[in-house]
């Protein structure tokens, strides 16, 4: 085999592995987030999402939300919900906050199945939501090998 | 059966903000992936998973099959009184185990 079909060779099967079964699309995610929002329009800032900006491995990538708040029980965050859009469903998850917490910060560990926007809102006692968004290269996705 | 992780202070200062931090052993399979049989492995993930302090819920999560294997959650708490925290994790299958955390005010 010739170098040329080598190369070309691997280029397909680099292109074949993202087939992932049904996906959530732009369109899904906005729709989850609409769910959460209703009719309110999210206003961009106060919330920080930590999440590394290229991954090698797309089955655990750590990710951080933290949102501005003085946490008192006057001004609080109810709760802060993580949404990406291009996994097989939009929601990632929900988490409910409230004055007890002190600090409106929450870490956990995702899956992404490619290469994708990530969001994050949070809907803060006074009602309003507080969204911000993050752009994560993955070179590994995850749940596409099969299982042994 | 499953193993927990907490990290979690012992002592706190009162009205201190504390870190709890919480791993657990879960396989959160997806739902979306073929076996080695070619058939899809049904969803085996934790849903939800709580926190209380002294019976009062402080922290809550509705999870997804995004949420890594081995769920991994930390969060933060004002320690305002001596008392039990009870972290909680229920989801398909009937899993339910909960583990507890004491943390002493001064």
């Amino acid at each position: 085999m010739d170098r040329r079909r080598f190369l070309a060779g691997t280029a397909a099967t680099v292109i074949v592995l993202p087939l992932v079964p049904a996906s959530a699309t732009q369109e899904a995610m906005a729709e989850a987030i609409r769910r959460v929002v209703g009719a309110a329009t999210p206003i961009e800032g106060r919330v920080k999402l930590d999440v590394p900006p290229l991954v090698e491995n797309g089955n655990t990538v750590p990710l951080t939300v933290t949102v501005e708040s003085p946490m008192t029980t006057a001004d609080y965050v109810r709760a802060i919900h993580v949404f990406n859009e291009k996994n097989p469903q939009p929601n990632v998850f929900s988490a409910r906050l409230g004055p007890r917490n002190g600090k409106a910060v929450v870490g956990t560990r995702i899956k992404l199945g490619d290469s994708q926007r990530i969001v994050a809102v949070a809907e803060t006692s006074d009602g309003r939501f507080w969204i911000a968004g993050a752009d994560v290269i993955v070179t590994l996705a995850a749940c596409l090998e099969e299982s042994t | 059966m499953s193993n927990i992780l907490v990290n979690a202070p012992k002592t706190a200062r009162r009205g201190e903000i504390v870190e709890i931090k919480a791993l657990i052993l879960h396989p959160m399979e997806t739902g979306f992936r073929p076996g080695p049989n070619g058939r899809i492995i049904p969803r085996n993930i934790i849903e939800r998973f709580t926190a209380t302090w002294n019976g009062a819920e402080i922290f809550a999560m509705e999870m997804s099959p995004a949420i890594a294997a081995n769920p991994f959650v930390s969060f933060f708490a004002q320690a305002n009184e001596s008392g039990t925290v009870i972290l909680r994790w229920t989801g398909d299958e009937g899993f339910a185990v909960e583990e507890r955390v004491a943390i002493a005010v001064e």
